[in-house]
């Protein structure tokens, strides 16, 4: 596979090939659906045990009378989701708290993969021959929704063991428009049914678009900013203006970066709850 | 942006990492944090009991030390009191005494005056024998005046 690869010859090949994931399986078009992004799965894989093994650690050692202070930290961002669970979601399960937790950290761990230099881990990886490696998982779509479209479903699961079934289909086919005779309700069916298949799909393409396209924006923007130093050709002016470019713009674009990193994961934490207290609320 | 089979893996590994959560990892940090809150809310407790139990201590003091003070004078007027009653008593018992002893030496002076009367008396009654016998000696006989001396002598 080595071979294969070579270095990008110009800008539009350097984007188009870190656009691209690593694929299970090289020899498939890339858009088969019947493929796997190891570099997705595995990156994510590692940020998930990190997320498990830290906050396990801090679970096993804590302390009641003398916390460390990283055992503070943790329960800092604890009571973060807990608060925020205890006034949106009034359901009764335990699920939702664990589930906002590790939506807030795992998404923060993979949105931070972006503050790395954007080729730092793929020219690692070039070097034992790994062709193509995006190192943000967030910013692949298949991780967004597998996250969103999970929530979702949890939201409906949520519903379903809060009203029952028939409560659920129920409340499926007469809100939100409500109507007070038989005939208009049955009338309203298909209508409420539509709405509400929309609602439920719009939730989880959203959640997911907006934390994939954000991250997604972002390592874009790097890797444009990446490329102002690219065009070293010597000592020039050109060459050191471009260089200096990349130096400030990056810098700023990281920094701003911060924000976006854990205002997404706050949101993606957020909207999480909201879906599973609306999904338990009588309406 | 392509969709593929790695949406269920990733979906599956969402799925683990949520159920490791949910059983191992979020129970005993929220056990903390509950135990936590509960030893801050029972020691706030435990100090407004304390201000409640040292706010009874002190009116508590203050009213036995306002007890002792009024036991403390009533027992100085009670002694006062007896005091005064012991001082009257004294005064009443020597005044008797005195009286007793005033009494007991007039009847010793009225005797010794009684006595002294009547030694007086019986020198009296021998100086007037003696006179007399001295001058009946030159005239008269006393023999003869002897029933008139006896006359003479009950009189006095």
């Amino acid at each position: 596979m080595s071979a294969e690869h070579h270095a990008p010859a110009n800008a539009t090949e350097y984007i188009q090939h870190h656009l691209l994931n690593l694929r299970a399986n090289p020899a498939l078009d890339p858009v088969d659906p019947s493929n796997i992004h190891l570099d997705t799965f595995w990156i994510s894989l590692v940020l998930g045990f990190v997320f498990l093994f830290v906050f396990g650690m801090v679970a096993r050692r804590a302390s009641v009378d003398k916390p460390s202070k990283f055992q503070l930290f943790i329960e800092l961002i604890i009571e973060l989701v807990d608060s925020n669970v205890k006034e949106i979601f009034h359901g009764k399960s335990k699920l939702v708290a664990p589930l906002a937790l590790t939506v807030f950290v795992w998404v923060v761990l993979m949105n931070a993969m972006d503050f790395l230099p954007v080729d730092l881990l793929p020219k690692i990886a070039a070097m034992f021959g790994v062709e193509y490696l995006k190192v943000v998982p967030t910013a692949d779509i298949n991780q967004g929704l597998a996250m969103s479209l999970s929530v979702v479903l949890l939201s409906v699961l949520l519903g379903i063991q809060a009203k029952g079934l028939v409560g659920f289909v129920v409340e499926f086919f007469t809100a939100p428009f409500h109507a007070e005779g038989l005939l208009m309700k049955i009338i309203l069916i298909p209508v409420n049914g539509a709405m509400q298949c929309i609602e439920y799909g719009s939730r989880g393409l959203s959640l997911a678009l907006r934390l994939v396209g954000n991250m997604f924006a972002g390592e874009l923007v790097f890797m444009l900013i990446a490329l102002l130093g690219m065009g070293w050709t010597g000592a020039n002016p050109g060459s050191i203006l471009g260089a200096l470019g990349q130096v400030v713009a990056g810098s700023a674009w990281a920094i701003f970066h911060i924000l976006i990193v854990i205002l997404q994961a706050y949101i993606f934490m957020m909207l999480t709850i909201v879906y599973c207290g609306l999904a338990v609320e009588e309406h | 942006m392509n969709i593929n089979a790695s949406l269920f893996l990733q979906a599956l590994v969402f799925a683990v990492l949520v159920l490791v959560t949910w059983k191992f990892i979020w129970p005993p940090l929220m056990a903390t944090l509950d135990e936590r809150a509960k030893r801050i809310s029972d020691g706030l407790t435990a100090a407004d009991r304390a201000k409640h139990d040292l706010e009874l201590a002190e009116k508590r003091a203050a009213e036995e030390l306002r007890k002792a003070k009024a036991q403390a004078s009533e027992i100085i007027a009670q002694a006062e009191k007896r005091a005064t009653q012991i001082v009257d008593e004294a005064k009443d018992a020597a005044r008797v005494e005195g009286d007793r002893l005033i009494a007991g030496a007039k009847s010793e002076v009225d005797q010794q005056v009684h006595h002294a009367k009547e030694e007086l008396r019986q020198q009296v009654s021998a100086l007037a024998v003696a006179g007399a016998e001295k001058i009946l000696r030159k005239e008269i006989d006393a023999a003869r005046h002897a029933d008139l001396l006896a006359t003479l002598k009950a009189e006095l």
